[in-house]
């Protein structure tokens, strides 16, 4: 089992991180803004995580940590 | 090496840089300094130091400046066109308050101009030269002992204030042979680097050398900051030798080898019953305006005789320090040439009997 | 659970300040965890460029000199000359490095320098708002080839480490990508190899990384990373130009 969490104030919404997940659990939540004024990422379904970091790899922003 | 030995002052800026802990020099080939790198390429490496020639004098001051950032002694020379090229490292360095010495052996101009004597970049090494708000240290030695003395202080007080010091020298100076005595040992400060980016080895913070201050209330407050260390330097640093001031009528102003010819004009000038002085300014920045003022408030004092190798450069200063109270006459050579002691004393004489406007 | 990831220590905690989803973020990011990984943070010092990056100094946890337009790698040289015993790396972009930085980035690899270059390369310029870089593509659209690049009066893309590999002084030349999580971790090892290459005091080490910008390209982050793929990839091809077989 694996699971991400993030410092969601440091998100920059871009997308990438939710592009490269390869079991495509990562969105980015349209419905609110995170306080730099970007939707923040979220996992929608942690149990599919098998915290590959693909995602934490391609964040720019270290937003991501990745537990396994 | 505590003997007398006749020397290029090209030469003795090396070896006085070498004796006051330099242990960098970047440099380029530009006449009519290129032997201070010559020497520099036997002893530095010799001394243990670095030695580069650069790409262009644009690297060297680049080199200098990560050199001094690293915490080392470093120097740079060149002359007149090659200063122009530094101009955006030299503003960078004040930026970032590192310590530096930069040597100018001045050749005519403007442009790629000669390879003579001249002392056309007084503006540019006192005025700026470089963008911004911010002053260097600038000497004008004029023999060959006080090149090697000042070269050594250069050093110390580029540490001591964190600023870059100009050793500004007329082609002359650079090219011309005298007899040195140098010290047993110099008088070298140590200084507290704490500051230096030469790796972090445990400290709790990382230091960082930048001149980059994006916001303006920040870099206001930088700027009055070196404005405030810039009035310290006026008040410790200011250097002059004033000659014959007792009862003088006449009062040259002059710098660098230069005052050695008015010297000489003066004797001549007492033979004819013209009692003739001189403040020569060792530092040009910071400038000796409140000792030239205080001679220009002497009741004996008719008027000043500046004389440089250029149109018209230190004079400028000279006039805002006399502020009206005196006249202020000016002689320049250019292109190379020098002006001979009998040119001079025929301005003299003619000013003194009141011929010249 | 254990942490298999977190953010690297090697960089500070300032929010970076760079676009969403400019890979500026990704190369801070390995750089500073392969110091921290080969234990060289609190012996190395880095040089900040004139650039998007131009302030790096405050995201890096090692000591850092900030440099004037393209002299990094005359800066770096009186750096690591002064302290040899230390770690030296510069980080710049395109117009630093292959266009005003021209001479000092071949003379400080002529001399073999022994100095890590970091070399982002996204084919424009970043902060002064999209112009045509020396690495722009024929064809390409910046605010100065608004027609896109015209070989005829803008001539052609400098590929910078093909141009410095034949340089005896430049002992280790690579070309990475930041657009997969395959390419970033190639990445990371061509970074450790270069401080390797650095600490064996063999001479110049550069790796080139292709990298992108979205804002000035006018493409979404996600876009932009195919883009990089498809386009750039191509006219600069990965892999090693200098030192593939050195012993490190």
């Amino acid at each position: 089992m694996a699971k991400v969490s993030f410092r969601e104030d440091r998100c920059k919404g871009c997308g990438l991180c939710v592009s490269v997940c390869p079991k495509k659990i990562l969105q980015l939540d349209k419905n609110r803004l995170n306080s730099k004024g970007y939707h923040p990422v979220y996992c929608a379904d942690q149990a599919s995580c098998i915290g590959c970091t693909f995602c934490a790899v391609q964040c720019p922003d270290s937003v991501i940590t990745v537990e396994k | 090496m505590a003997k007398r030995v006749l020397m290029k002052g090209n030469e003795v800026i090396a070896e006085a840089a070498i004796r006051a802990g330099c242990r960098s020099y970047f440099g380029y080939p530009i006449t009519p300094q290129t032997e201070l790198m010559h020497y520099m390429a036997k002893s530095m490496v010799k001394a243990g130091g670095t030695f580069v020639q650069a790409e262009s004098e644009v690297a060297a001051i680049n080199m200098v400046y990560g050199a001094a950032a690293a915490g080392g002694r470093a120097l740079t020379s060149s002359s007149s066109p090659g200063i122009s090229l530094k101009q955006e490292g030299i503003s960078y360095i004040a930026g970032a308050e590192l310590p530096a010495v930069v040597v100018n052996i001045m050749r005519a101009g403007p442009g790629l101009g000669g390879i003579q004597t001249s002392q056309g970049d007084y503006f540019q090494a006192t005025k700026g030269g470089g963008h911004g708000d911010y002053r260097n240290i600038v000497v004008a030695p004029a023999s060959i002992q006080e090149l090697y003395e000042l070269t050594v202080e250069s050093f110390n007080m580029a540490d001591r204030y964190r600023m870059l010091v100009m050793i500004l020298g007329d082609g002359t100076l650079g090219q011309m042979m005298e007899p040195v005595q140098f010290r047993d040992k110099e008088p070298i400060e140590k200084t507290d680097k704490s500051w230096a980016a030469s790796g972090r080895c445990g400290r709790a913070e990382h230091n960082t050398i930048t001149s980059i201050y994006i916001e303006p209330d920040d870099l206001e407050a930088k700027n009055n900051a070196l404005q405030a260390k810039y009035e310290l330097v006026a008040r410790n640093e200011t250097r002059f030798e004033t000659f014959n001031i007792d009862g003088a009528e006449i009062v040259f102003t002059a710098f660098g080898t230069t005052s050695r010819i008015c010297k000489n004009v003066i004797r001549q000038a007492a033979a004819l019953g013209i009692k003739v002085g001189m403040v020569r300014p060792i530092t040009l920045w910071p400038f000796p305006s409140e000792e030239i003022a205080r001679v220009a408030g002497l009741d004996s004092v008719k008027a000043f005789f500046d004389v440089e190798l250029n149109a018209g450069q230190m004079v400028e200063d000279v006039r805002l320090a006399v502020n009206g109270r005196k006249p202020v006459y000016f002689h320049g050579r250019m292109g190379g040439n020098m002006p001979t002691q009998k040119e001079i004393l025929d301005k003299l004489v003619a000013i003194h009997k009141g011929e010249v406007r | 659970m254990a942490i298999v990831f977190e953010k690297t220590k090697g960089l500070t905690d300032k929010p970076l300040h760079y676009c969403p989803g400019c890979t500026h973020g990704i190369a801070h990011r390995i750089i500073a965890e392969v110091m921290c990984e080969i234990d060289i943070l609190e012996n190395t010092i880095g040089v900040s460029p004139v650039g998007c990056a131009y302030n790096n100094y405050e995201y890096f946890s090692c000591d850092m000199v900030q440099a004037a337009h393209g002299r990094a790698p005359a800066v770096a040289t009186g750096i690591k000359r002064t302290v040899p015993d230390k770690y030296v790396f510069t980080y710049q972009g395109d117009g630093d490095l292959a266009s005003i930085g021209t001479a000092e980035i071949v003379h400080a690899a002529a001399r073999g320098e022994k100095i890590c270059v970091f070399f982002i390369n996204n084919t424009i310029y970043g902060m002064t708002s999209g112009q045509m870089a020396p690495t722009t593509l024929v064809g390409q659209v910046t605010t100065t080839s608004p027609f896109g690049r015209d070989a005829d009066t803008q001539g052609y893309p400098i590929n910078v480490s093909e141009l410095l590999a034949p340089l005896t002084g430049a002992k280790y030349i690579e070309r990475v990508a930041l657009n997969n999580f395959k390419n970033i971790q190639q990445a990371k090892k061509a970074i450790a190899k270069a401080f390797r290459v650095q600490k064996a005091g063999l001479g110049f080490s550069m790796v080139e990384f292709l990298s992108t910008c979205s804002t000035n390209w006018g493409k979404e982050p996600v876009e932009s990373l195919r883009w990089l793929e498809e386009n750039m990839i191509p006219q600069y091809p990965l892999g090693v130009f200098k030192g593939k077989d050195l012993e490190v």
